[in-house]
C-alpha cells in the first residue's frame, strides 16, 4: 500500500498541475468508471501542427485515478496525436511506477481511456483503446 | 444448556468457527472482515456440510432410484425445510431455491409480474434500492409500459411514510421494496408498510437479502407476498438463494425457467408444469449450496437470531460513538442506532471511498468502497460514493478499533 500511494501519487493528487477546463478547446471528451462513479473530462488545445500545446482535466475520482491524469497529461503537453494514439497502458503505468491490482487497474487507466477516445473523436471509452496499435 | 446460555451471552467464540478469520491477508496483517454486507464469512460446519456431500452422497436429485440420489434428495429437501421454518414458513413447498435475491426478484417480474400487470398499471418502489429490486421492473415497464413511482427518503434515511400514503392514491398493483437498505442500515417498517398496500389491493415483494441474516423474521406474520433472499449473506455459500411466495400466488404463475425437473410430463409439442416447488427449479440445482445453506440456518438457530441481532446492535452503537470522532465524517443514515442494521456507511471531507478503503486494506480491514449496487440512493444524497463497514456475528470491539485506527492512517495520508 505505502508504495500504492507513492509519494509523486499523493503530490499530485493534492497539487495537480493540470486540474481545470479549457474552453474553447479542440477536444474535449469525458466519460466515467461505473464501477466507482469516478468522473473525468480532459481537455486538449491542438497547434496547426496537430501537436497538443494546452492540456487540462476536470471532474473528480480517488487519488490514483486523479494523479494519473495529471501525469499523463504532462506527459501529452508538445505529443502530436499521432503520437499520443500510439501510448500503451504500459506507458501510462510506468509514469505511475506502481503495481495495481485488476480494481485499482480501471481506475489508473480511466484518464487513458478517455484522452484516446477524444483523440480518436469515437463515442464511447472501451478498453480497447488500451491496447497497443 | 447453561453452557450454551453463557456462550450466547458473548458471541467471542463464533470468531474461531470462521476459518477464514484466521487468516492474515499479508504477513503480520491479520483480517478484519467489516464487508458481511456484500458477502458473509463461512463457518467450519457450512464448509463441511458441502464437503461431506461431495465425498460421500453426490448425485443427482429427484430422479435416481439408487442409494446416493435417495440420500442427496433427502438433504436438498431437509434444507428447504430447514430453511423455510428458519422465516417461519409451515409449507416448505412455498420456499423456492433460486441463485440469489436478484434472481428470486427477477422470477416474481418475469412470471407474476409478467402475467399480471398491464400497461398503466403502478408499480411502487423507493429510493434506496439495491439495483436488483429496480433494474428488473424497469425492464419490465419498459416491456408492458408500466408506471415505476417510489417512497422517497428523507436526510436522515428514512422512508417518507406521507408521501408513500399519496402514492397509494394510485392503486398501486405491487409495492416492492427492500426490508434493511444495504447502505444507509434503515431497517424500514414492513409490517406497517405491507398493510398500508394491502389497504388498496396491491401485492408486496420483500427484499429481505439485509435482514432475514441479523434478525428474526417470520414472513407469514408479515403477510408480504413475495420475500426474496440469498444464502451468502448469511452464512451460506453463494450461488444459492430464495424466493417466498405464498401458494395459492405461484401455483397460478407459469413457471420462469423451463427444462428438466420443473414438468411433470412431456410432449413434443407440449407440457405439463410441475408442482411447487419444483415447477421453478428447472435444471440441475445447486445441491451442494443448497445443503451449505441449510447448515448455516442451523448455526444461525444454534446461536440464536435474538443474541444475534443485540450483539450487532451494541456493536453499530460503538461504531458510530467512535467513528462520529473522526475528524471531516459523515455518517450515512438514521442517528439512532436501534433503528439501523449492521450497517455503517460514511465518507471523509475530501477523501474518496477508494483510496479509504485501500488503506484499510493494509491495515488488514476489509471495507466496502463505491455505491454498492445502489446508484440512485446515492445522487439522492448528492455523493458519488461511500465506504461502507457491516458487521456480523463474528465482529468485535477490536474491530471497530482496527477501523478507527486505519481511518487515522487515512487522514494521515490524505487529510
Amino acid at each position: 500500500m505505502d508504495d500504492l500511494y507513492r509519494e509523486i501519487i499523493i503530490e499530485r493528487y493534492k497539487n495537480p498541475a493540470f486540474k481545470g477546463e479549457l474552453i474553447p478547446n479542440d477536444i474535449s471528451f469525458e466519460d466515467e468508471n461505473p464501477l466507482c462513479g469516478d468522473h473525468i473530462r480532459i481537455d486538449l488545445r491542438v497547434n496547426a501542427e496537430g501537436v497538443i500545446s494546452e492540456a487540462a482535466f476536470s471532474g473528480h475520482g480517488c487519488a490514483i485515478s486523479q494523479a494519473s491524469a495529471d501525469l499523463l497529461l504532462e506527459s501529452v503537453i508538445g505529443k502530436s496525436l499521432e503520437e499520443v494514439r500510439g501510448i500503451s497502458k504500459e506507458d501510462l503505468l510506468d509514469l505511475l511506477g506502481i503495481e495495481l491490482g485488476p480494481v485499482r487497474l480501471k481506475c489508473a487507466l480511466l484518464p487513458l481511456k478517455i484522452l484516446k477516445a477524444g483523440v480518436y473523436g469515437i463515442k464511447e471509452a472501451t478498453d480497447a483503446l488500451l491496447e497497443e496499435e | 444448556m447453561a453452557d450454551s446460555i453463557t456462550r450466547h451471552l458473548n458471541l467471542d467464540f463464533c470468531k474461531d468457527d470462521f476459518p477464514v478469520l484466521k487468516r492474515e491477508v499479508r504477513p503480520g496483517v491479520p483480517l478484519v472482515y467489516l464487508d458481511s454486507a456484500a458477502t458473509s464469512q463461512k463457518p467450519e460446519s457450512v464448509i463441511l456440510a458441502m464437503d461431506q456431500y461431495y465425498r460421500r452422497m453426490n448425485a443427482n436429485i429427484h430422479r435416481g432410484v439408487h442409494t446416493l440420489a435417495e440420500e442427496a434428495t433427502a438433504a436438498y429437501e431437509s434444507a428447504r425445510s430447514r430453511i423455510a421454518g428458519f422465516i417461519g414458513v409451515q409449507d416448505p413447498r412455498e420456499l423456492i431455491f433460486t441463485r440469489n435475491t436478484t434472481e428470486s426478484i427477477n422470477l416474481v417480474a418475469q412470471t407474476w409480474g409478467r402475467a399480471n400487470l398491464k400497461p398503466g398499471d403502478v408499480v411502487i418502489l423507493t429510493e434506496m434500492e439495491h439495483h436488483s429490486n429496480l433494474v428488473p421492473w424497469q425492464m419490465l415497464a419498459a416491456e408492458k409500459g408500466l408506471r415505476l413511482e417510489f417512497i422517497p427518503v428523507d436526510d436522515e434515511g428514512y422512508l417518507d411514510v406521507e408521501v408513500f400514503q399519496q402514492l397509494l392514491r394510485l392503486e398501486p398493483k405491487l409495492v416492492s421494496f427492500i426490508h434493511m437498505s444495504n447502505v444507509l442500515g434503515t431497517i424500514n417498517p414492513a409490517k406497517e408498510i405491507i398493510r398500508m398496500a394491502k389497504g388498496v389491493g396491491a401485492y408486496t415483494l420483500l427484499d429481505a437479502a439485509q435482514s432475514i441474516p441479523h434478525f428474526a423474521i417470520n414472513v407469514e406474520e408479515l403477510e408480504a407476498d413475495f420475500v426474496a433472499f440469498s444464502a451468502h449473506k448469511m452464512l451460506g455459500p453463494t450461488g444459492i438463494g430464495a424466493l417466498w411466495g405464498k401458494r395459492a400466488l405461484l401455483e397460478n404463475m407459469p413457471p420462469y425457467m423451463g427444462g428438466g425437473d420443473m414438468i411433470k410430463k412431456v410432449l413434443l409439442r407440449t407440457y405439463t408444469a410441475n408442482d411447487l416447488p419444483h415447477k421453478f427449479e428447472a435444471g440441475t440445482p445447486a445441491i451442494a449450496e443448497a445443503i451449505g445453506f441449510g447448515a448455516a440456518v442451523d448455526y444461525l438457530t444454534s446461536v440464536g437470531m435474538e443474541m444475534i441481532k443485540k450483539h450487532e446492535q451494541s456493536l453499530v452503537a460503538i461504531a458510530m460513538e467512535k467513528l462520529s470522532q473522526v475528524p471531516g465524517i459523515q455518517l450515512l443514515g438514521p442517528r439512532s442506532a436501534d433503528a439501523k442494521g449492521a450497517v455503517l456507511s460514511f465518507t471523509l471531507e475530501g477523501i474518496h471511498p477508494h483510496d479509504i478503503a485501500q488503506v484499510l486494506d493494509s491495515e488488514g480491514v476489509a471495507v466496502r468502497a463505491g455505491h454498492h449496487c445502489a446508484m440512485p440512493l446515492h445522487d439522492r444524497f448528492k455523493i458519488n460514493a461511500s465506504t461502507r463497514a457491516s458487521f456480523y456475528l463474528y465482529n468485535d470491539e477490536n474491530d471497530i478499533a482496527s477501523l478507527v485506527k486505519g481511518l487515522d492512517k487515512v487522514i494521515h495520508l490524505f487529510g
